[in-house]
């Protein structure tokens, strides 16, 4: 196999005393050439302090990181030669829009003609040509970020760091721009590493995610296998929206266990890292992955959860339902679920209901 | 509400007018056709003006004095912004102390800094020297560039500098390229100041500099113990035209300053 683009080894970072704890805790990571490698996580788990470290701003306390096979975890952010996008853009206000993308450019001394038609190919890229003479302040939001993009890519250099770049931008354009970065990365082969705390936007960009939490990334994968078969609680709850069902592991039977669930009925789950029967362990089950049908509790199948509906949200193309688990007075939990619309007879609202799923949908994990 | 007002406008005039009623009062007296300093002026004329500029005791005082300002301001402008910056950008232990020893030429008293700086010199072959002035000047006007350079750089996002290393730049290039043109109104503001501060400096003129040194202020000093001319009074208007030049310049700076990071 060919030598990944970048590597993490064994990198550790503590910005204080390393008694007072570690921002990165344990870092083993091989960016590929070429991929668009997410690093998703909520707030303080280490995203940008990762991504500080390869561009150069962070020293790690230990460990090593290789670019093309070369450590340079000593090396000066201006020798590295890694193109980076902030969250805040970061642009001269002071020089024009063809100036602040020709910046790297004079810097590594290319003459004034050559950088002026690389100025120009970058701009054509990110689809602002002819605003070559603008100042950044009579930029829009968007624009600004994609001359930031244009910048850092100028000067071709092996990898691209861009953290939360679109944290500052209305929805719709954030989505515009995500198809955008797609888009850039895949015609121009660029690698990239994106920081983001939006799993939207992870599962829509990425070529694989990293998902830290704590300083540790819990697990790194596509994005479809991190949605559908999460490593562990932790990721299962994190990324997209899930159901979490309490229990207690009752056996193993080929490749699933039984679950006694806490509101009552047993039920199969393919286990991911739950322990021996008699642990405690949670069920997770996607929204969109239970059926719902008006079924009165004492025709409720094998396996089925009682329930009754709460609520029912429509959103246009789906309906958002919200149950609560048990059929009688007494509330063991809620569960949501989402159909598409025009999925069969729903019940009322208040009215009893069956809960039912695939086995194979439900994971179990250690809790 | 009403008489607060009033009351406030005819203080604030009131004090204004404390503040340059002496010079209002004695510089038409520049243009007196007469040789004495008193009112009313026997006619008016340009005698004394004449006089200063054809004089070999007043113009060489107002070349050592531009070019001794010139010289001072510069220094202070140079290491006055790296001082600032420096404070800036580390936090070091013992940043207040740089801090306050960068500052105190402002309130240690002129003469003990006289003295000092006489004490000092001496042994380095520095007074009575041009470059002892410029070099003493240049310490008095420098807290006035850290006090404004570090005001513009209270409006410059430091992310800047790491877009800029990112770029390829190195700390110096990044600094030339990037930081530097945007706090420049202040630099300006400040070297303007320093220059102020040694066009009107008399005390440690007065004790550092040699013949070949005499300022503006230093002869206007011993123009007033010896032969009372009325050219002095004509010295005295050509500073304040300096001193209003340079508020005019420190005025537009601070506007161009302010629209440009707006
Ligand atoms: N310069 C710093 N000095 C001290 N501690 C820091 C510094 N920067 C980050 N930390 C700490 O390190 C941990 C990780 O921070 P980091 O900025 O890497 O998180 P993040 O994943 O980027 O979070 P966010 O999504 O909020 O940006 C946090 O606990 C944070 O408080
Ligand atoms: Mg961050």
């Amino acid at each position: 196999m060919a030598e990944p683009l970048v590597r993490f080894e064994g990198v550790r970072k503590a910005y204080g005393p390393a008694a007072s704890g570690y921002a990165v805790r344990q870092l083993d990571l091989a960016v590929e050439r070429g991929e668009l490698l997410t690093l998703l996580g909520p707030s303080g788990s280490g995203k940008t302090t990762t991504l500080m470290m390869l561009a150069g701003f962070e020293l790690p306390s230990e460990g090593r990181i290789l670019l093309e096979g070369r450590d340079i975890a000593r090396l000066p952010p201006h020798k590295r030669g890694i193109g980076v996008v902030f969250q805040s853009y970061a642009l001269f206000p002071h020089m024009s829009v063809a100036e602040n993308v020709g910046f790297p450019l004079e810097v590594r001394g290319v003459p004034k003609a050559e950088r002026a038609g690389r100025v120009a190919k970058a701009l054509a890229m990110v689809r602002l040509e002819g605003f070559d003479e603008r100042r950044p302040a009579q930029l829009s939001g968007g624009q600004q970020q994609r001359i930031a993009l244009a910048r850092a890519m100028v000067f071709e250099p092996p990898i691209v760091l861009l953290d939360e770049p679109l944290g500052a931008l209305d929805k719709a354009l954030r989505e515009e721009m995500q198809y955008e970065i797609r888009a850039l990365h895949q015609r121009l082969g660029l690698t990239m590493m994106y920081v983001t705390h939006d799993q939207a936007e992870a599962l829509t960009l990425s070529d694989r995610i990293a998902v830290f939490e704590g300083g540790l990334i819990r697990q790194l994968a596509p994005p479809r296998e991190i949605y559908e078969r999460p490593a562990n609680a932790f990721v299962a709850g994190f990324v997209g929206e899930n159901n979490r069902l309490p229990g207690k592991v009752l056996a193993a039977e080929d490749d699933l266990v039984r679950v006694a669930l806490d509101c009552g009925p047993e039920v199969s789950a393919r286990p991911v890292d739950c322990g021996p029967p008699g642990s405690r362990c949670c069920v997770t089950i996607r929204p969109e992955r239970i059926a719902v049908a008006p079924v009165a509790p004492e025709d409720l199948g094998e396996g089925a959860l009682a329930a009754r509906l709460q609520e029912a949200i429509f959103q246009g193309d789906h309906v958002r339902l919200r149950l609560s688990l048990g059929q009688g007075e007494e509330a063991r939990g809620e569960v949501l679920v989402k159909r598409p619309v025009g999925g069969g007879q729903l019940p009322g609202i208040g009215g009893p209901a069956a809960l039912a799923w695939e086995a194979a949908h439900a994971l179990a994990f250690a809790v | 509400m009403r008489p607060a007002r009033i009351l406030l406008w005819a203080f604030g005039l009131l004090a204004l007018l404390f503040l340059v009623a002496p010079v209002l009062a004695v510089l038409p007296l520049s243009f007196s056709a007469g040789a004495f300093l008193s009112y009313p002026l026997p006619g008016l004329s340009l005698r004394w003006y004449a006089d200063f500029w054809t004089s070999n005791f007043w113009l060489p005082a107002l070349w050592n004095s531009l070019r001794i300002g010139a010289g001072a301001a510069l220094l202070a402008g140079t290491f006055g912004t790296l001082a600032a910056f420096g404070l800036w950008r580390a936090r070091f232990p013992g940043r207040t102390l740089v801090l306050a020893v960068a500052m105190a030429p402002m309130v240690v008293p002129a003469i003990v800094v006289a003295v000092a700086l006489l004490l000092a010199f001496g042994p380095l072959g520095l007074s009575n020297s041009f470059t002892g002035l410029v070099l003493a000047h240049a310490t008095l006007g420098m807290p006035f560039v850290v006090v404004t350079v570090l005001a513009a750089l209270e409006q410059f996002d430091p992310v800047q500098l790491r877009a800029a290393a990112a770029c390829g730049a190195s700390p110096v290039r990044a600094f030339r390229r990037v930081c530097l043109p945007q706090i420049l109104p202040g630099v300006a503001a400040g070297a303007l100041f320093a220059f102020a501060t040694s066009l009107d400096e008399v005390t440690i003129t007065l004790f550092l500099a040699g013949p070949a040194q005499r300022t503006l202020p230093r002869q206007m000093f011993s123009g007033l113990n010896d032969q009372l001319s009325l050219t002095i009074m004509a010295a005295a208007m050509v500073m304040v035209l300096l001193s209003v030049l340079l508020l005019l310049a420190v005025t537009l700076l601070r506007r161009r300053g302010n629209t440009s990071s707006r």
